[in-house]
């Protein structure tokens, strides 16, 4: 294992697999703040270098936490494919990238190749790939989930319906929920941010949610976004789940942080397949996002892609629905500007599409950092393009509950006819039943939630 | 306190706030000087509930209704399957706002003029505040030496301001707040310490200031992240005996105070009840029961 490289005549020496990871990353000021990135412009780049021409096995060898003090590393070992790790493992890091770009590598080859494969080498190969190789990579890999629907086929764009409200108020949550349908906003899942994370507030929510679904027959999943054991309360109590949701990270220590363990997800996952209200066999929905592990304090000295590429390794053992980074929500001490959350999302989605989750993004920001509504509207060209399998939808792109900004009601039909992709099936023969979309167009009731007052 | 004694604080500061205050409250003209009538469209000034442009809706009194119900922008309708220019451009104007709040400064001009003493932490410009947290909670060496010279040391209750995340919500709320918190101290016979400003800070700085100064109750005035067109909110923390690296638990909260909130003077009056508290039970956070 070669842990040093020249450029220009300068040799650039590296102590650990864990610090050639960090220094190799492109430029996040999350890595600045942790004290593990590359100095200079050029000790990147040397890093890069180095890493190219590590083995697969010299990451394997090199978690950057080691298994015996981490669950989510020996989830993520204990998880593997022999037999297809060692058909692999002899490909350095350089090989792997060129591999994955292959026109005679296919989206299957891919998503057998992932299964021999750990965290640290989704996120290494990650940090070769420019951003259009990010897109094109992921563009080839289809990850398939089934909850009431199947999200992530070929041409299809999901949107998860987002109608937060400040107080949870019933009749404010439901005018966003009505007026987001019209715009074909919601195949991928109903879902609430709650205000208040009670027994009692998710599970009327959720009875709401039910009610209205079944009245207007909507194919498609809902669920309300508090804390698991909340949601298994509420679901015991006999609330109409679909899928239990959780925040979770790449370590055991930042899963600590959010009040989690590997066993209480297996158990809500256990409680939703006996006592929810869905089809399944996917019953799962988590969020990520670069930076919380350090935000938590819980990052074990590795780097932020490194760190979330585990979240996707944890994430898979539970076979979820939806899994999404909510990218630029965060703030600039770990995502500065525009350009350090692009190119987030796109390695996020890419390493979730690697790791053989599928895959979504909240392309977001919030109003300290230095992005605007065009950043994000030019990250979800480029995630589509990717073959991103939902973004959120908010009214207008303002989220009132959460005080950020991601992507709006309008997003979905302007992406979908501008890169020919379409709402999930089953949702689009209901949308035509109700007369929002006609040839693809939007109607003329589209935009009118008062459709649903009656 | 009782509710008079309440209302005749807030009267009074009200009363010393409008005489003393005048140049700071300089609104810019919403018309220009040389025109006689007014007459400027101002796409601002209307609530979001009360924004309907859907055409021909099929039921526009239940829409109508169900709106009152939430700030969203529901109701906005579209040009094709994009935004209307009406739409586009308010949320350009709320999302302007907001940026501002976050990257201008608290006026030194301000500052000097409510005679609080300058300091700053050990970061130095707007960028390395927001990507650097750690030295947001230190105050710098040359703010210490000014502490230790010009602030009374080991006061019962310290109160400071510092710009946070918004200089808007300080700049709005600051001053205000302050006087109603000193004054409703004093009426508790209550003395509180030198009050200053801290440039470029964090939440935790205040660990730091009790430290440097011995205060019994530390209490900070700063602005916090804004929200879409609410970036002059301001949030108020208290401490009791803060050591740097206590828990977050610890700290006693007041958020949300901004006009459409918790008025700036109201919440003076609140905050320096809440103090008393904090100083007779000798507690403040999770551990004291509001």
């Amino acid at each position: 294992m070669r842990l040093k490289t020249s450029l220009f005549g300068q040799v650039y020496t590296f102590g650990s697999v864990k610090e050639v990871l960090a220094k190799a990353n492109e430029e996040k000021s999350g890595d600045k703040l942790a004290g593990i990135a590359a100095e200079t412009v050029t000790e990147r780049v040397a890093a890069k270098e180095v890493l190219s021409h590590l083995t697969l096995e010299d990451l394997y060898n090199n978690p950057v936490v080691p298994y015996e003090e981490d669950e989510v590393t020996r989830i993520i070992y204990d998880d593997l494919n022999r037999v297809i790790y060692n058909e692999i493992k002899d490909f350095t890091v350089g090989e792997f990238r060129e591999w994955l770009l292959d026109d005679h590598v296919t989206g299957d080859m891919i998503k057998r190749i992932s299964r021999g494969l750990t965290s640290e080498m989704v996120a290494a190969v990650t940090k070769l790939m420019s951003n259009l190789d990010l897109v094109y990579a992921a563009s080839k890999i289809r990850i398939t989930a089934h909850c009431n629907t199947t999200i992530g086929e070929e041409g299809i764009l999901g949107f998860r319906l987002q109608p937060n409200h400040t107080t949870d108020n019933l009749d404010g949550i439901m005018v966003s929920l009505m007026e987001g349908l019209t715009y074909g906003i919601g195949d991928a899942v109903i879902g609430l941010n709650p205000v208040n994370d009670t027994v009692e507030s998710v599970y009327n929510v959720l009875k709401m949610f039910d009610e209205f679904k079944r009245k207007w027959e909507i194919p498609t999943q809902q669920c309300v976004l508090a804390h698991v054991t909340t949601q298994m309360e509420a679901i015991k109590k006999g609330a109409p789940s679909d899928m239990i949701f959780q925040s979770i990270a790449g370590s055991q220590k930042g899963n600590e942080a959010f009040g989690i363990t590997a066993d209480m997800l297996q158990e809500a996952r256990e409680l939703v397949l006996k006592q929810g209200t869905s089809a399944g066999p996917n019953v799962m929905y988590f969020e990520t996002g670069q930076g919380s592990e350090l935000s938590s304090d819980a990052h074990h000295g590795a780097d932020q892609v490194t760190m979330e590429a585990r979240c996707y390794g944890f994430a898979k053992r539970y076979q979820p629905f939806l899994v999404n980074t909510v990218v630029g929500f965060i703030g600039p001490e770990y995502l500065y500007d525009s350009k350090q959350v692009i190119r987030a999302g796109l390695e996020d989605h890419f390493m979730g599409k690697l790791t053989g989750i599928p895959m979504g993004v909240d392309a977001c920001y919030t109003n300290h950092m230095k992005a605007d509504q065009n950043d994000i509207e030019n990250l979800a060209v480029l995630l589509s393009a990717a073959g991103c399998n939902y973004f959120m939808g908010v009214p207008a792109g303002d989220d009132i509950m959460l005080n950020y900004q991601c992507t709006g009601y309008h997003e979905a039909q302007t992406l979908r006819s501008l890169l020919k992709l379409k709402p999930i099936k089953a949702f689009e023969v209901w949308m035509e039943k109700m007369e929002f979309v006609k040839e693809g167009k939007l109607t003329n009731r589209a935009g009118d939630a008062s459709v649903f007052m009656k | 306190m009782n509710e008079t004694n309440l209302k005749s604080i807030i009267e009074q500061v009200i009363r010393e706030l409008n005489v003393a205050d005048e140049p700071s409250k300089a609104n810019v003209s919403a018309c220009p000087l040389n025109e006689t009538t007014c007459d400027v469209p101002e796409i601002t000034a209307y609530e979001m509930e009360n924004y309907f442009e859907v055409p021909s809706a099929e039921n526009k009194d239940a829409y109508l209704n169900y709106k009152k119900s939430t700030h969203a922008r529901v109701g906005i309708w579209r040009a094709g399957p994009r935004y209307t220019t009406q739409t586009m451009l308010r949320f350009r104007a709320d999302h302007a706002v907001a940026q501002d709040a976050v990257f201008t400064d608290v006026s030194d001009e301000l500052i000097e003029k409510y005679g609080w003493l300058k300091l700053q932490t050990a970061v130095t410009n707007k960028d390395e505040y927001l990507t650097r947290p750690d030295l947001g909670r230190i105050i710098d060496d040359e703010s210490i030496a000014l502490l230790k010279a010009k602030a009374k040391a080991s006061p019962r209750v310290q109160i400071y301001i510092s710009d946070g995340l918004s200089s808007t919500a300080i700049e709005a709320n600051g001053y205000d707040t302050y006087k109603a918190m000193e004054q409703g101290l004093k009426s508790h016979g209550i003395e509180v310490g030198t009050p200053f400003f801290v440039k470029y800070g964090r939440v935790p700085a205040m660990d730091h200031v009790s430290e440097l100064l011995g205060a019994e109750v530390t209490v900070i005035l700063i602005g916090e992240r804004p929200g879409l067109a609410t970036g002059e909110s301001m949030s108020c923390y208290m401490i009791y005996k803060g050591k740097v690296g206590n828990p977050e638990s610890l700290r006693t909260v007041v958020s949300n105070i901004h006009k459409n909130g918790t008025p700036a003077v109201e919440a003076g009056a609140h905050i320096a009840d809440i103090i008393k508290r904090i100083l007779s039970e000798q507690k403040s956070g999770v551990d004291l029961k509001l």
